[in-house]
């Protein structure tokens, strides 16, 4: 094996993390294609229908032009599952994940959406005070690493919604919320999206798993049976509150409803609702110890 | 639903009050592009926009650019934004400046329609996210003033065939979103009997 440094693995993560920025802003994935095809021939109202035929052609001129798919480059949000052996440190990882969000914007260029949350002065090229946001996952016995960049659009992301529901709500107070939180969202997250939920753990990570949920491919189920459950029925029941697609009424509300949970204490029983519009751009790479990249979309 | 083609900034307001919630409008003409902080500082910090917004159609957005000229922008990505974060503005954009129509996306809370009803204004809802096709729909931007609020602008842009555009809330006190709302609303209730 060739001699590998870390300044060769730095400089991997951070063309990594360029390309697959803009490359998830451009290219979205065959199954968000799929389902939104799915929903183009379900949809029976004239005005949804003119809205999905409106998003199938801005997806085929954005592959023709090369061009984004949506103006709104977000945040750039990033889930890492790094190798025990990955011989470069999370701390350089998370340097070189900046470095390439920059480099990304400047040079395509990409629209600077990162402001100082209090002045709301710009802070640079999407980079900012803790900006990009990188979810950590450590994996032991591996020596890889796997990146995913999902660009968070801010319209969706207004519609987050979490409620400590206790214990004595019971399954149908966490139905009840995730219904809720939809139909009170309406048109403004860019619908029909997918509908990330948390569900367990604490406030603060209940919401992490939302964000994890609406980042995973369109239509895969947790694989806990009882979770699954939940979210055919909540992928239904929501499709039956007519919302339709830009909120403007019709029979295709959500692409998908995803759930992810944690056990949690025994009086707590937090949800949080996490939207991703419809143009649900991620991207993936993984970057093997010897600093080679082979991107895919399996994760 | 009927088709209309409109080119703006009008100077009839019969072309206003011909539509109604539901219909499907493409738009011709000239088109201003604007956000939350261009709003905050025509209502909130009392500076006057340098531009006439009479019988303007104004767009919520903030672009993708690039720099070509001292302040001359191209075009690389141009969508639209939610609009209801921005619905406080309306008021002040008829009574004041005499905007006639809004267009974004998600649609603004039922506050807007009382007074788009008695100014004699639109919303228009665009295909939110579908900004590729958008861009290709915006000729050229004209005009880039308040520069420093990058990308939070004043953009002058000309258009050719923008939309397709839904009427979301006409002149005339319907919203589509109000009406689609009351619905989810009572079909909320038959859903939870159902739990």
């Amino acid at each position: 094996m060739s001699t590998i440094t870390t300044t060769d693995l730095d400089a991997a993560v951070e063309a990594a993390a360029a390309h697959l920025y803009v490359w998830a802003l451009k290219d979205i994935p065959q199954d968000l294609r799929d389902a939104l095809g799915a929903a183009r021939d379900r949809e029976t109202s004239t005005t949804g229908i003119r809205i999905l035929e409106t998003i199938h052609r801005n997806v085929s001129i954005a592959d023709d032009q090369k061009n984004l798919v949506c103006q709104d480059t977000g945040i750039a949000v990033y889930t890492c599952r790094v190798g025990e052996h990955f011989p470069l440190h999370p701390a350089r990882i998370y340097a070189a994940l900046r470095a390439g969000t920059a480099r990304a914007t400047v040079e395509h260029p990409l629209r600077s959406n990162a402001v100082h949350v209090l002045t709301r002065e710009n802070t640079g090229p999407n980079i900012g005070y803790r900006l990009p946001i990188v979810h950590w996952e450590f994996i032991p016995d591996w020596d890889g690493l796997d990146v995913k960049c999902v660009p968070k659009g801010s319209g969706s992301e207004n519609m987050s919604f979490l409620k400590m529901c206790v214990p004595a709500d019971g399954v149908t107070g966490i139905k009840k919320f995730v219904l809720e939180s939809i139909v009170d969202a309406g048109g403004k997250p860019c619908p029909p999206g997918i509908v990330g939920v948390g569900i367990g753990g604490s406030a603060d990570y209940a919401m992490y798993l939302a964000k994890e949920a609406i980042a995973r491919p369109v239509g895969t189920r947790n694989p806990d049976p009882l979770v699954a459950q939940l979210e055919d029925e909540l992928y239904g029941l929501l499709n039956e509150t007519g919302i339709g697609p830009m909120g403007l009424g019709g029979d295709v509300t959500v692409l998908q409803c995803h759930i992810e949970h944690a056990d949690t204490h025994m009086t707590l029983n937090p949800v949080a609702v996490n939207y991703q519009c419809w143009a649900a751009r991620r991207a993936s790479a993984h970057i093997a110890a010897d600093g080679s990249v082979d991107f895919d979309r399996e994760f | 639903m009927a088709h209309h083609e409109l080119t703006f900034p009008i100077t009839d307001p019969a072309e206003i009050l011909k539509l109604r919630a539901g219909d499907e409008v493409t738009v011709q003409g000239h088109i201003i592009g604007i956000r939350d902080r261009t709003q905050i500082r025509i209502f909130d910090q009392g500076v006057e926009p340098p531009m006439d917004l009479g019988g303007a159609f104004l767009l919520h957005t903030a672009p993708n650019v690039r720099k070509v000229a001292e302040g001359k922008y191209e075009k690389i990505c141009i969508g639209t934004t939610t609009s209801a974060r921005m619905v406080r503005f309306t008021e002040g954009l008829g009574a004041q400046y005499g905007v006639r129509a809004i267009c974004g996306k998600g649609g603004f809370p039922d506050v807007a329609i009382e007074p788009m009803q008695r100014l004699g204004m639109v919303y228009f809802a665009i295909v939110g996210g579908a900004a590729a096709l958008e861009t290709t729909q915006i000729e050229e931007i004209e005009e880039v003033l308040w520069e420093e609020l990058m990308p939070e602008c004043l953009w002058k842009f000309r258009v050719q065939d923008f939309g397709p555009l839904i009427v979301g809330i006409d002149a005339h006190g319907n919203s589509l979103y109000h009406d689609v709302q009351a619905r989810a609303h009572d079909k909320l209730k038959e859903l939870y009997a159902r739990l």
